[in-house]
């Protein structure tokens, strides 16, 4: 069984009376421990295609299987209790809760699962220390630079256990040597924790850390290749 | 469960970040519960005053006066003719099973005098049932006796309003006093009754046996002859009963039959009372009402303000959503605001009511009682409209689509 399976998935957005086909006929499979870059120009499609495996949406036509789960039957809450156990967002803006501290953007998510506070705190130091955050515990984000702000919000990403995580353009508001640094804890997280990483970008360079590379155009793979060096 | 803790700790986050907005907000809840503790606590004050007044006057209580005359086809006032006697209360003391106490008046305004003082002041002859009919007790000595009734002796009971005036801070026991130039020996003092709901110092006045007052200081046109009967009935379910026993009682006595017009009246005088207390009541209950519709004004003032805090925190939603928040962690986080605002100022809201009671009371002088059941309603109340104009906010960002959350800008 793979860890993420979509069968022929479509989505069509309705705006009035004008149908978009945002995706159609996408069909992969990911295992467990994969890093896949998803490129393709925008409006082609990978924006869509990654909110559906968020759990963020649902296709319209088509069957997507996370961990052997049917997406389709599930209602609001228990999408989100799956987001919650499953997947970690990482996104380009960072999406940090403002005037909250660093330590209480990283424990959101086990606010959620009811995680009891103390064990709570724990987990979140352990997640930022990992992340080489020591010490910025108490921060707002706005005190803290880009790099160290999308740091925290992989350490929010990964602090539940979640086996994949999603970053949607991480390195699109750092500068070169940041998004390196980024780019390497990716890196480090897939082969040494084995987590399955699902990156969009649309820059090459980026893709390059990846070990497979999907290419969209007009809602549709046109590339799947896979790469032997990381 | 959802963790209350740390909700609550982002709701007063949220609310601590937007001071003054919060501070405005909670202003319409603050006036709203203000307004309704010291619109009900004038309400009940006026309307306690009002019920001390009935009992000040004796509870269950009915008035005999004696019908009008008529001299040459012109019609007098009741009470003109004098057609009640000793012997019509003895009997309905007597006959009438719902009555408990009865105590015949005659009265007048006369001159009193004690060494060089004097004043001018209402003698009451009656009889020692009394004190029962207008529950009062005496601060100092003894009432008078059935046995000082019978030997029509000189003595009397002196109303506070007759000792300050003639006494001063003097003891009165055993003092003589002149009533129309006749000593009267004063027995006891009679305690501080106040004002009676017509606005009469009901302290003005002296006591004395009914057959002194008949013999001695008013004289009769016919023997035994009174001016009123008061009578107290045993509980107020048999006023009604006790009125009626009286007039069969009377009509009897009086040989007047069912077509002749009656030569006496009687007045109720709990039921005039409770109708004004109703009255009061209601007063109460409408200032009350219209408190209450500035509380709802806050409300709908919180409605506002949580429906531009979600919109403001449309991408914070989305964030919470994507790491994992139920619909309702979403609601509760928001309620949890509204509610935490509206309590709040509705604490805030009952001290200033307080206070602007107490002030009313200690400045313009109106009677205000703080009700702890005003009190908890209004807070209560408050609790429940930061629930109510919170809900549809907080239901609102729970229907929030993430991506379109996630993105919104």
């Amino acid at each position: 069984m793979s860890l993420i399976e979509t069968k022929q998935i479509t989505k069509i957005y309705k705006l009035g009376e004008i149908e978009l086909t945002a995706i159609s006929d996408v069909s992969i499979k990911v295992e467990k421990g994969e890093f896949v870059a998803i490129m393709g120009p925008s409006g082609s499609g990978k924006t869509t295609f990654m909110n559906i495996i968020g759990c963020l949406d649902k296709p319209t036509n088509g069957k997507y299987l996370l961990d052997g789960i049917d997406v389709e039957t599930l209602n609001r809450d228990e999408l989100a209790e799956l987001r919650n156990k499953k997947i970690g967002f990482v996104f380009q803006n960072f999406n940090l809760l403002p005037r909250t501290t660093a330590l209480e953007n990283v424990e959101l998510p086990m606010l959620y699962n009811r995680t009891p506070a103390k064990e709570r705190k724990t987990k979140a130091l352990n997640a930022l220390k990992m992340l080489g955050l020591e010490g910025k515990e108490k921060y707002y984000p706005n005190q803290l630079s880009g790099g160290q702000q999308q740091r925290i919000a992989i350490a929010r990403a990964l602090v539940n256990g979640a086996p994949i995580l999603l970053a949607d353009e991480p390195t699109g508001n750092l500068d070169t040597k940041t998004s390196t640094e980024i780019m390497e804890i990716f890196t480090r997280l897939n082969e040494e924790s084995g987590i399955t990483i699902f990156l969009v970008t649309h820059e090459p360079d980026i893709a390059n850390y990846s070990k497979r590379i999907i290419r969209f155009l007009d809602g549709r793979i046109i590339s799947d290749e896979r790469r032997s060096n990381g | 469960m959802v963790d209350i803790n740390s909700t609550l700790k982002i709701s007063l986050r949220a609310l601590k970040v937007n001071k003054m907005r919060s501070i405005l907000t909670m202003l319409g809840i603050i006036i709203g519960v203000g307004a309704v503790i010291t619109m009900v606590a004038i309400g009940s004050g006026a309307s306690e005053r009002i019920s001390e007044q009935i009992s000040s006057i004796g509870s269950n209580l009915l008035i005999i006066l004696p019908g009008a005359t008529t001299s040459g086809g012109v019609r007098l006032g009741a009470g003109t003719q004098s057609t009640l006697t000793l012997d019509d209360a003895e009997a309905i003391q007597k006959e009438c099973p719902s009555v408990s106490d009865v105590a015949p008046v005659l009265n007048g305004i006369t001159q009193v005098v004690y060494g060089n003082q004097n004043w001018s002041t209402t003698v009451v002859g009656t009889t020692p049932s009394m004190l029962n009919v207008r529950d009062w007790n005496l601060s100092s000595g003894k009432p008078f006796t059935e046995q000082d009734v019978k030997s029509a002796t000189k003595v009397c009971l002196l109303g506070q309003t007759v000792v300050d005036n003639l006494f001063g801070d003097l003891d009165t026991t055993n003092q003589i006093i002149r009533i129309k130039k006749i000593p009267f020996t004063v027995i006891g003092v009679l305690e501080r009754k106040g004002q009676s709901p017509v606005g009469q110092d009901q302290d003005d006045t002296i006591y004395v046996p009914i057959t002194t007052a008949q013999k001695k200081l008013f004289g009769t046109h016919i023997p035994g002859m009174v001016r009123n009967i008061m009578v107290k009935a045993n509980s107020i379910e048999d006023l009604q009963k006790a009125e009626e026993q009286i007039t069969a009682l009377l009509k009897q006595r009086h040989h007047i039959s069912q077509k002749q017009e009656n030569d006496f009246t009687i007045r109720n005088l709990t039921q005039m009372m409770e109708a004004q207390e109703q009255s009061s009541r209601v007063m109460t209950l409408l200032l009350g009402a219209i408190a209450s519709v500035s509380l709802i004004v806050g409300g709908i003032g919180i409605m506002n303000i949580m429906l531009v805090s979600v919109t403001e925190r449309t991408r914070e939603i989305g964030v919470r959503m994507a790491v994992g928040a139920k619909m309702w962690d979403i609601r509760l986080q928001f309620l949890i605001e509204s509610i935490t605002l509206s309590l709040i100022g509705g604490i805030i809201g009952i001290i200033i009511g307080i206070s602007t009671s107490k002030l009313l009371s200690y400045f313009v002088g109106l009677p205000v009682i703080i009700s702890i059941y005003s009190i908890f309603i209004a807070f209560a109340f408050s609790g429940l409209v930061g629930i109510f104009f919170g809900f549809y906010p907080a239901y609102k960002a729970s229907l929030l689509n993430p991506i379109d959350a996630l993105r919104y800008e």
